[in-house]
């Protein structure tokens, strides 16, 4: 809050929303239908990044109780989604094989 | 570390986050993708961890280790056959994080306009997307009858509770000291999850999943609003476009639009049209299959979400093997829809070690089936039904389907007669060239890798 705006916004903030909009678009696009299920479960994985908003809540001084019981539990539900997002779209991919060398 | 610092882990974190996606596009290079994600998301984690204003590490510790127990198992001992719950099951995680955060700031900050703004969209979407995606999950886990649920006035009680809602929401952004208004709008939005998928049926998942997904993104992207948080924005951005462009795509191979998945409820209206009279079809035993499979030059199969449901999926890789190594040329037919969650058949057939470049897209195989001895459908229905092309009055008219009904010879292995997960009767079961394999997916293809042999010494 730099200056007394009541209704400021966040300008800069709406170019970088925008921009990943349209990069996600370009990126998804190109995705083989061959991996849809492992693009979504590790664009779940990366949306995981929630816990960084929660580590800030659960770790602050003297955060109020409210603060801290809802902070543990998004921390803990962020990181279950972290976790297992990335362990199970590695679990998944490893399984995607070519015929010539694929057959171990 | 200083907030500079800190900056540039999440600036690193974005870059990673990006190449992960991009690598995903190809198999050749989507564990790379993987790692890039997981190394992003170690240095934000990492870069928070090292904020000044973090300094209670104990309740972290706790929650990271509790998060740990949880996830591991939830990833190694899933069978992929439960992959999609395992996926609303995450969406249900992903968006009660975004809510509880969100909520958890208001109450501590009461913060106004743009952020208020914000911390409303963030809550909305995360708590109904939690609701949301635990109907899907109790759906799909057959905890809840999957077959859609309608009654009257639905579509309109629906976008009541949803339009008080967002009026409840703008009126925070207005007034954020009434503080009272918070719970009431809060159990709005979950009520509103709940009934959002209670109408949604079997045939509907694959829509539905990638659209929950994309909510539980932009959830976290507007969380970073919220927190001026640039790296969130863009993660929760990213993952927000590729579930909409999912369920875009889920659309368009259903010819149907947003409005018609949430609020058409499929599988309702061809009640009436269910006909009453037995017409007669041509049923087949193992033996008969295993002899014109194993006489033929090229069969392709088209798996449905049945072969998920028998997990026969290594018991087509059998059978892959079997006729592969006399020769025949055996492709896989996948449509966008097949199964409960964009690409879950692809999965189920990687799992049982076929190899991924005998597995096609309905656009690249569809001219196909017209040189093709078979076409073995193991548990699909819609998307092989004839009336979506010749039916005008038939509610999947338009649907793009796979051409199974030009091949030589349709065989079909399917439980009994019932219809599908729509309700609707599929033509191709009657047509002369169909032999019907009535029983269980998985034993029926036991039996016909069991007579090859003997149908190969015979020919």
């Amino acid at each position: 809050m730099e200056k007394e705006d009541p209704v400021h916004i966040d300008v800069f903030t709406l170019y970088v929303f925008i921009l990943a909009a349209f990069l996600g678009f370009e990126l998804i696009k190109r995705v083989s239908p061959l991996l849809h299920t492992p693009l979504m479960s590790l664009t779940n994985a990366i949306s995981a990044i929630a816990v960084v908003g929660a580590i800030i809540l659960l770790g602050q001084k003297d955060a109020p109780p409210l603060s801290r019981i809802l902070g543990f539990i998004a921390v803990t539900a962020a990181i279950t989604n972290v976790v297992s997002g990335y362990l199970i779209t590695d679990r998944m991919l490893k399984m995607f094989k070519k015929r010539e060398g694929g057959k171990r | 570390m200083s907030q500079t610092w800190v900056q540039l882990c999440y600036v690193v974190a974005a870059v990673l986050f990006i190449l992960s996606l991009k690598w995903m596009s190809a198999p050749a290079t989507a564990r790379r993708g993987v790692l890039a994600g997981e190394l992003g998301m170690l240095i934000a984690i990492a870069g928070t961890l090292a904020r000044p204003e973090v300094v209670n590490y104990r309740g972290i510790a706790i929650a990271f280790i509790v998060g740990t127990v949880a996830g591991v198992p939830l990833a190694y001992l899933m069978p992929m056959t439960a992959v999609p719950q395992r996926t609303a099951f995450s969406h249900a995680c992903g968006a009660l994080a975004a809510a509880l955060i969100g909520t958890a700031e208001y109450y501590q900050h009461t913060p106004h306009g743009f952020v208020m703004g914000a911390i409303v969209a963030e809550t909305l979407l995360g708590f109904l997307t939690f609701t949301g995606s635990l109907m899907a999950f109790g759906k799909l886990q057959e905890l809840l009858p999957g077959r859609p649920f309608t009654y009257r006035f639905q579509n309109w009680i629906n976008l009541g509770i949803f339009g008080a809602a967002l009026a409840l929401g703008i009126f925070l952004v207005a007034f954020p000291e009434q503080r009272w208004i918070f719970p009431i709008f809060a159990s709005l939005a979950l009520i509103f999850g709940v009934l959002l998928i209670i109408p949604i049926g079997g045939a509907d998942m694959p829509t539905v999943i990638a659209l929950l997904n994309s909510y539980a993104g932009l959830s976290a992207a507007a969380m970073g609003f919220a927190l001026n948080n640039d790296l969130l924005v863009i993660a929760g951005t990213l993952d927000g476009s590729s579930g909409f462009i999912l369920s875009v795509i889920m659309c368009r191979a259903m010819n149907r639009s947003f409005t018609n998945v949430l609020f058409g409820a499929f599988g309702k209206v061809q009640k009436s049209a269910a006909r009453a009279e037995q017409r007669a079809v041509r049923s087949a035993t193992a033996e008969d299959a295993a002899e014109i499979l194993g006489s033929s030059q090229m069969v392709i199969v088209v798996p449905g979400y049945g072969m998920a449901v028998a997990q026969a999926q290594h018991k087509v890789r059998e059978l892959y093997d079997m006729l592969t190594r006399r020769g025949v040329d055996v492709r896989f037919a996948i449509h966008p829809v097949a199964g409960r969650m964009p690409g879950h058949m692809n999965v189920l057939l990687a799992e049982a070690d076929i190899p991924y470049d005998r597995l096609f897209e309905m656009d690249d195989i569809n001219s196909d089936f017209g040189q093709a001895d078979v076409a073995l459908v193991i548990g699909a229905n819609d998307v092989t039904n004839p009336a979506a092309r010749n039916d005008p009055g038939s509610p999947i008219y338009g649907m793009p389907i796979l051409n199974v009904d030009k091949a030589r010879t349709v065989m079909v292995i399917k439980r009994s007669m019932s219809p599908g997960f729509a309700g609707i009767d599929n033509e191709l079961y009657y047509m002369d060239k169909t032999l019907m394999l009535f029983g269980d997916a998985k034993s029926f293809l036991g039996d016909i890798v069991k007579a090859l042999p003997a149908a190969a010494m015979a020919a």
